[in-house]
């Protein structure tokens, strides 16, 4: 099956307003927003805007459905069992905070929470702040050479006192996947809960929660063709029960009184106060137009892609490649060192080439502690991508040797 | 352009890497950081009454953090701190697009094409914040 990459291109808005040259390879960071996405939200704004969960005419009405609405495209495009399963956040930032809040709330002095040496700091300081704050034991996954984190280590880490494993799905420097049946086994075996982090994962596909058998899962609007400013928590429907909330105020309660509240259950109990409204409704949107994309095309546009960007870069002098060299195990998210030359110095080179890429630590200073690099440049593609765009930041590349040393 | 950021003057600038080291026996250190891109600059001085006597640095860093690092190690020793602080302001102006003139140090220069790329002033400035820094926690001790 065929993917038009230039004919999808012109669903992105924004392509039309920059001018040419411009090939953006950032969308890890922040993808570009679909058309139906930016529609969505305009509307809503424009024609439906209005508090949810709380007026009884007939405009807020309007605005209540269409939010809930965006609850259960965001329950379609997990796979969840219930759309009361989808808590709407400000980010996978703020999800994470969010478990690591109200998970963390349940946890004891000497309990087990297990990261990876991998993740982006936003599932790494929540749970260092937990850790200083209650005497929860924070333990690392270690990382096999590649950067890939070493699942096989698991179950020997694992105590009965491990209570939850907190892992990225597909991490936001190398690409790498993580093996996710091996760490829901090894946490079945000790009775501790999954969270997943799929803030890198959510914009190459749906995902499946109930086959992955995890417990939680966030992700950002802003790096799936939606909005930003709005982020998903999803929580299996008992585990999500089991938690206290960890932001108060509105629209988060049953009675109040001066003395006690009654807390709503999930997921009103973990939106105190006015939600994002439409940014939700403009990531329903985007999700609902992802579910219905040929994945198996785009997939193999992408793989097309990240073997011509593999190819040009061993080709380039000086170039180390950070993560696994195989294909097959990471999605399209290359990141490199240079020849020693600082990612900030390249990319402003690149810029010169109309070639929008990332360069820094990239929110994750172990892996780039493990790595021996201060910092790294990165690529990354999404189904927008086109040869092109390949091209240009290999030309650039090349060009930034030239200049830079 | 880049091409006029990365002028030779930089690069020569940066890989001459003035200063770079250790002092044995400072009389006040710092170690300041760009959260943004990770550079790190960790700066030594020795001062005799109000005058930089020594300065050394490691600079881990991009070219024109490492550039401006050299720079300042190169001009420091025997200046003043009223002196630095007006190279140092003089600098900021210059990123800022309303360059004192003349500059105090003349080769200030090969920055200013440094002022269309906002988030790169932090770069130039890093080694010149940290000599601030060292300065002000040797007046500290004094």
């Amino acid at each position: 099956m065929s993917f038009d990459a230039l004919a999808l291109r012109r669903e992105f808005p924004l392509f039309a307003a920059v001018p040419a040259p411009f090939h953006y390879l950032d969308s890890a960071a922040t993808s570009q927003i679909h058309g139906a996405a930016l529609d969505a939200l305009v509307r809503h704004e424009s024609t439906r805007r209005a508090n949810v969960a709380r007026g009884t005419y007939r405009l807020a009405e309007a605005a209540t459905a269409a939010y809930e609405e965006a609850r259960a495209a965001a329950a379609r495009f997990l796979n969840a069992a219930d759309a009361g399963e989808i808590v709407f956040t400000s980010g996978a930032t703020a999800a994470l905070n969010l478990v690591a809040g109200a998970f963390g709330a349940t946890l004891q002095a000497g309990d087990e929470v297990i990261v990876s040496l991998a993740e982006h700091h936003s599932n790494l300081v929540p749970w260092q702040l937990l850790r200083d704050r209650t005497g929860v034991v924070l333990r690392f996954l270690p990382l096999a050479a590649d950067g890939r984190i070493a699942t096989e280590a698991l179950p020997a880490m694992l105590t009965p006192r491990s209570r939850l494993i907190a892992l990225t799905h597909c991490s936001n420097v190398t690409g790498a996947l993580t093996d996710v049946p091996a760490v829901v086994a090894a946490a079945r075996a000790v009775g501790a809960r999954v969270l997943l982090d799929g803030a890198q994962r959510v914009q190459h596909g749906p995902v499946d929660v109930q086959a992955l058998g995890v417990d939680f899962y966030a992700f950002s609007g802003h790096k799936c063709y939606g909005p930003g400013g709005v982020g998903v928590l999803w929580g299996r429907g008992e585990a999500l029960a089991a938690l206290p909330p960890v932001v108060a105020g509105g629209g988060m309660v049953g009675e109040v009184t001066p003395e006690r509240t009654d807390f709503a259950p999930p997921p009103q109990r973990f939106e105190a106060g006015t939600p994002p409204i439409a940014a939700a409704v403009g990531l329903g949107a985007a999700l609902d137009w992802m579910a219905g994309l040929p994945w198996p095309a785009i997939h193999a546009h992408e793989r097309a892609l990240l073997d011509r960007l593999l190819r040009g870069l061993a080709g380039l002098p000086g170039l180390r490649l950070l993560g696994p060299a195989d294909a097959a195990a990471r999605h399209p998210i290359v990141s490199f060192d240079l020849a020693g030359l600082h990612p900030h110095d390249v990319c402003q080179v690149l810029d010169r080439h109309g070639v929008a890429l990332r360069g820094g630590n990239l929110c994750a200073q172990p892996l780039m502690r493990h790595f021996d690099v201060a910092g790294a440049n990165r690529a990354s593609i999404a189904p927008y991508t086109t040869a092109e765009d390949v091209d240009a930041l290999l030309a650039g590349l090349a060009d930034a040797i030239r200049v830079l040393t | 352009m880049s091409e006029e950021i990365y002028q030779q003057a930089i690069k020569e600038l940066a890989q001459a890497a003035h200063g770079a080291g250790r002092l044995a026996q400072p009389t006040a250190s710092v170690r300041l950081d760009n959260a943004l891109c990770g550079d790190r600059v960790t700066l030594d001085l020795r001062s005799e009454g109000d005058t930089i006597a020594e300065l050394a640095h490691e600079t881990r860093g991009c070219l024109l953090c490492r550039a401006a690092a050299s720079l300042l190690a190169r001009e420091a020793p025997g200046k003043s701190a009223d002196e630095l602080a007006r190279a140092h302001a003089a600098l900021t102006a210059l990123l800022q697009g309303d360059p004192a003139e003349p500059l105090p140090w003349p080769a200030l220069s090969i920055f200013a094409p440094v002022r269309a790329y906002k988030s790169r002033h932090g770069c130039v400035l890093l080694p010149f914040r940290a000599l601030r820094e060292a300065i002000g926690s040797s007046d500290r001790t004094d």
